[in-house]
């Protein structure tokens, strides 16, 4: 279970990073984000961005085009 | 990238700025089609920041840039690019976002001389001031060539450590990505902007003129960028995909839009833009058919649903190359 979820399935990047910038500007640390895509560059783009702001992806998963992308937020 | 190393190398904090216009030409639109599934999907912006080391915020500015592109107080490019008008609103944009967050100047990878309008010398001293950034907006790679700015007579950057680059030459450039070990770097030059392409342009000019004003929302912007787009009749265009991947993105538009698709034999599915009659889904229905694998064939059955998603069968020769003028193509 996540703390929050943001939906962006059929959006393309990088409209998915944005929302989910948005998103975590406003969560707290330690608090998990659940991103649910379609956009297979959200498998590169989501992550990268986590990796350069800090924030840890516990989790990926792709079934049927649908992207799950589970994010920690950290400090 | 060379202009925050060059910075970076100073002992300076950075952290990078990048704005959505909906015109970006990025990962995405490879995304889109399916014969550019095997090319590198990855957010160039995103890329440099994590070499660089340097957080990267990425702004949505969908809605803004509208009046830069509707209403561009130094004009267009060869196409639709407001290069100029594009660049001061940008500046300006990272100058309030650099003033709001706590930072002390704005720095961009400008060269004089090295795009025709927006990097020109005489077009630098514009930008700074039009933006409202004045001199809290260094150039590292052109600064030598250039009045001192803030930071420098502030003594926060040594300009003795700046560059003098400048014109449309990139061998200073190469060379100095070598230094720093900058093995993979965007392609010069590359246009990373679809109000630079000439068809893009052209499909934009198109629905303006059909619409009676110049108008748009991001999804329009959008689907400029997707399928063969042909306009039969004035109050109204077909947009037909070009293969999978373009298929499955304009599914997510049909209850948008009047859509039609074959059902006899493989084929594109089609939305229709505009108002239409009878007569004219009738023509659309034999357009969508030549584009499908019952080109050939005597009649081809398409699905047709309306706005209220009513579906309705149609049987239709498909017409033939001969039967579609050259102007009907965006």
């Amino acid at each position: 279970m996540s703390d929050q979820t943001l939906d962006v399935r059929g959006q393309l990047c990088p409209i998915p990073v944005i929302r989910c910038q948005g998103r975590i500007s406003g969560m707290s640390s330690g608090e998990t984000l659940e991103v649910l895509c379609t956009d297979p560059g959200t498998l590169h783009d989501i992550p990268a961005w986590c990796r350069i702001h800090g924030h840890k992806v516990r989790d990926t998963a792709e079934d049927g085009g649908e992207i799950r992308i589970l994010i920690e937020v950290c400090d | 990238m060379l202009a925050t190393r060059v910075i970076q190398e100073q002992g300076i904090h950075v952290e990078g700025i990048n704005f959505f216009t909906g015109f970006c030409v990025e990962g995405h639109t490879h995304a889109i089609r399916r014969q550019d599934q095997k090319k590198q999907k990855r957010n160039n912006a995103l890329w440099v920041a994590e070499q660089l080391g340097i957080k990267l915020h990425i702004i949505d500015v969908i809605e803004e840039y509208k009046d830069v592109l509707l209403n561009p107080k130094h004009g267009y490019g060869s196409n639709l690019n407001p290069c100029l008008d594009c660049k001061g609103f940008m500046v300006k944009k990272a100058h309030e976002w650099a003033m709001e967050h706590g930072f002390d100047f704005i720095i961009t990878g400008e060269v004089i001389g090295q795009r025709p309008m927006s990097q020109r010398r005489d077009t630098m001293p514009v930008i700074a001031r039009e933006s409202g950034a004045h001199d809290r907006l260094v150039r590292p790679l052109s600064a030598k060539l250039l009045p001192p700015t803030l930071p420098e007579r502030e003594g926060w950057l040594d300009r003795e450590g700046l560059l003098d680059f400048n014109g449309r030459g990139r061998r200073p450039q190469i060379a100095l990505a070598k230094e720093f070990g900058f093995e993979d770097y965007a392609q010069p030059a590359g246009g990373c902007c679809f109000l630079t392409d000439a068809q893009y342009s052209a499909k934009l000019t198109d629905l303006w003129q059909a619409r009676g004003n110049r108008a748009y929302e991001f999804d329009d912007i959008m689907l400029l960028k997707v399928g063969r787009h042909l306009r039969p009749g004035k109050a109204y265009k077909v947009i037909i995909a070009r293969e999978e991947g373009e298929n499955r993105f304009l599914e997510g538009y049909r209850k948008q839009f009047i859509h039609l698709f074959s059902t006899s034999h493989p084929g594109p599915l089609a939305l229709i833009d505009g108002i239409t009659g009878p007569e004219d889904i009738e023509l659309a229905a034999r357009l969508v058919a030549r584009f499908g694998k019952g080109r050939d064939a005597d009649s081809v059955t398409l699905v047709v649903h309306g706005p209220d998603n009513a579906a309705q069968t149609l049987n239709v020769a498909p017409l033939s190359d001969q039967d579609i003028p050259q102007e009907w193509y965006i």
